[in-house]
């Protein structure tokens, strides 16, 4: 934008966007040189001051409970600068598209969403891995079920399992703040090229305050480069803009088959490929308490934070439990599930949602490749908090009936 | 610290403050050097409508999230959360821990039915009646202060935070950094500064309101040893 722009939208004809006043700092400077300092913020805060730093092109979303606040806050953040440009979509079909439109373009692009609007907006959000547009979706998960609720319920994760996005699972407000901004870095890789959704659970961590550990806001990560690409940005002469447009490879008005799998192939393969960066960015895919224990709750999200809490007093009675933080749902860390869990005698999946998608996952995984006996719970759903004494007492019964 | 760890699950309805009284003692204990956590719950915003809020403190890093099921301190901020069950917890001890402590904002004992009285009598549940609302108006000149006198009270019962830090966290949330609670919470801030010509005169209003309910516990004999009644020095403070 020039000048005449901003003075068009209120102001100073001398007005500096901030987010030209940030130094740009390679990713691994960002993320564990520079220094840090802590603040007791909400998590929707969170998500603020990791956009601030993220260096956004451009950010479209619609209004939607819990995610609201932070799209709020990444108003103020487009009015002073650090976001080149912002604006409210009319719903999520239109917001999911727009943003394909925007990355599709090579600029680095943000949208957040919640439950039900992530439910609207998935057509549009499933056709982005074949489209190759990466980009950053921030995920407030909450209720999708009827009757309507707006309460914290992460079953909407299960439904981005397979459609070839990139999907992390935020522990806490401090994953909410350093999350995103892996997930700008590693969706624009080129062998990666591939949209990242970072969900974390609604008001338990949005509505929250934690300690939130920051760099200064002085520094922001590299821009984007549309170049940098496996698919070039606005090339209508390649796949996929051409897909459905080249009669060579098309039968009938769709692509061919041979063509369409190996598109899909590919997908999931680049998938796969990002595994190496979130492991470098993340310091890992999974976090391992207690390696050497018997028994395991293996968790993601808000249930790790609940597990920790069951394995310190579990801990202060004289029983060491492990546990397991799965840190990238998509890429799944297969092999260092099965080395983490191989020789464990007994697993607990604690959830917040109904269907239990990560005890599934996850026993699809070890079927075969562990003698332990796997315990598809405890859950909660529909709003309800998970108290850690609920952990303690599976696990109480569990020994009990020696499972 | 002595204690622990405590788990506060506060009690009120819209427009009483409840959820910024949970953001004000929990900033306070982490000035004070110690740890905590919060969780807001309720619907629609809208006035008299039940709200709750659930902060965690502890002398230790906390894990936990979420709302807090069994807690072992409540503090009611308005009778008619158990007169009229304006609450989403039925009844509204549900879940108290053995020995926990209730602090009803009544200056009088509410009538409770003998199987009420009978299940807080059987997990030995202490139950503290405060005017927090009478305290409020007396010395704010303003009901809406009810929050703070609610704050300072259970600082006392607690000996933490301090009362500076605890004026320290209330001048963050009025005058310092701010923090997004909520579109409704924006608009009676806005509603409260009207009323109050200078955010200073807000800041003292506040802080004498605290004060004179942490003196009302220790007066009464339920305030932590630990409890100190300082005069919160408005200058130094300032320079917080």
């Amino acid at each position: 934008m020039s000048n005449l722009d901003f003075v068009a939208e209120g102001k100073p004809a001398d007005w500096v966007p901030l987010g030209e006043t940030q130094t740009v700092v390679d990713p691994m400077e960002m993320f564990f040189k520079l220094p840090r300092k802590t603040e007791f913020i909400t998590g929707s805060e969170a998500a603020r001051e990791s956009i601030r730093r993220m260096n956004v092109d451009v950010a479209i979303a619609y209004p939607i409970t819990p995610q609201s606040e932070t799209m709020q806050q990444a108003g103020y953040l487009y009015d002073e600068g650090y976001i080149k440009d912002f604006y409210r979509g009319e719903e999520e079909i239109g917001v999911m598209s727009a943003c394909a439109g925007a990355s599709r373009a090579g600029v680095r692009t943000l949208t957040a969403t919640s439950g039900p609007g992530l439910m609207r907006g998935m057509e549009a959000i499933s056709s982005w891995p074949g489209a190759r547009v990466p980009m950053i979706l921030m995920d407030m998960c909450r209720v999708i079920n009827t009757p309507l609720a707006i309460q914290p319920d992460n079953i909407e994760m299960s439904f981005m399992l397979n459609t070839g996005m990139l999907l992390l699972h935020a522990e806490d407000q401090q994953d909410f703040y350093d999350y995103p901004l892996v997930a700008a870095i590693v969706s624009e890789k080129v062998d990666v090229t591939l949209p990242c959704a970072v969900s974390v659970d609604g008001f338990f961590v949005t509505h929250a305050r934690g300690q939130v550990s920051m760099t200064p806001k002085e520094y922001k990560l590299p821009p984007r480069d549309g170049w940098a690409s496996a698919v070039p940005a606005m090339d209508n002469e390649n796949p996929p803009a051409r897909l459905s447009r080249d009669a060579p490879i098309q039968k009938s008005n769709f692509i061919s088959y041979h063509m369409h799998s190996s598109w899909q192939q590919e997908v999931f393969a680049a998938v796969e490929r990002s595994a190496k960066y979130f492991d470098k960015y993340l310091d890992g895919c999974i976090e391992i308490v207690n390696p050497d224990a018997d028994e395991f709750l293996v968790a993601s999200g808000a249930a790790v934070s609940q597990s920790r809490e069951a394995v310190r007093q579990e801990g202060e009675q004289g029983r060491k439990v492990g546990m397991i933080k799965i840190k990238t749902i998509r890429p799944w860390p297969m092999r260092q599930l099965i080395a983490a869990l191989k020789n464990a005698k007994r697993i607990l999946v604690p959830e917040f949602n109904q269907a239990g998608w990560l005890h599934k996952e996850l026993c699809s995984t070890l079927y075969g490749r562990t003698t332990g006996t796997m315990i598809g719970g405890p859950r909660v759903y529909g709003g309800m908090t998970m108290p850690t004494e609920m952990i303690l007492e599976w696990l109480a019964d569990a020994r009990k009936k020696q499972l | 610290m002595s204690i622990k760890r405590y788990n506060v699950r506060m009690a009120g309805i819209g427009g009483q403050g409840v959820v910024t009284a949970s953001h004000i003692l929990s900033n306070g204990v982490v000035i004070s050097g110690g740890h905590s956590s919060l969780v807001p719950f309720f619907g629609s915003e809208k006035r008299n409508a039940p709200v709750e809020s659930y902060v965690r403190i502890s002398s230790e890093v906390i894990y936990e999230i979420g709302e807090i099921i069994f807690p072992n301190v409540i503090m009611i901020f308005h009778p008619s959360v158990i007169t009229l069950g304006k609450s989403y917890t039925m009844p509204f001890y549900t879940g108290l821990k053995q020995d926990g402590i209730i602090i009803i904002n009544s200056r009088t004992p509410i009538p409770f039915s003998k199987d009420e009285e009978r299940e807080m009598a059987d997990v030995g549940a202490k139950v503290y009646y405060l005017p927090a609302t009478e305290i409020a108006n007396e010395v704010a000149k303003t009901e809406l202060a009810t929050n703070m006198a609610m704050c300072g009270a259970v600082a006392a019962v607690f000996g933490m935070p301090d009362l500076i830090s605890l004026a320290g966290s209330v001048k963050d949330r009025f005058v310092g950094k701010g923090v997004v609670v909520s579109g409704g919470t924006a608009a009676l801030d806005s509603a409260i500064e009207k009323k109050f010509a200078k955010k200073q005169k807000l800041l003292e209003a506040n802080m004498k309101t605290l004060e004179a309910s942490y003196k009302y516990m220790i007066d009464k004999g339920w305030a932590h040893p630990d409890a100190d009644p300082v005069k919160i020095d408005m200058a130094a403070i300032s320079a917080c």
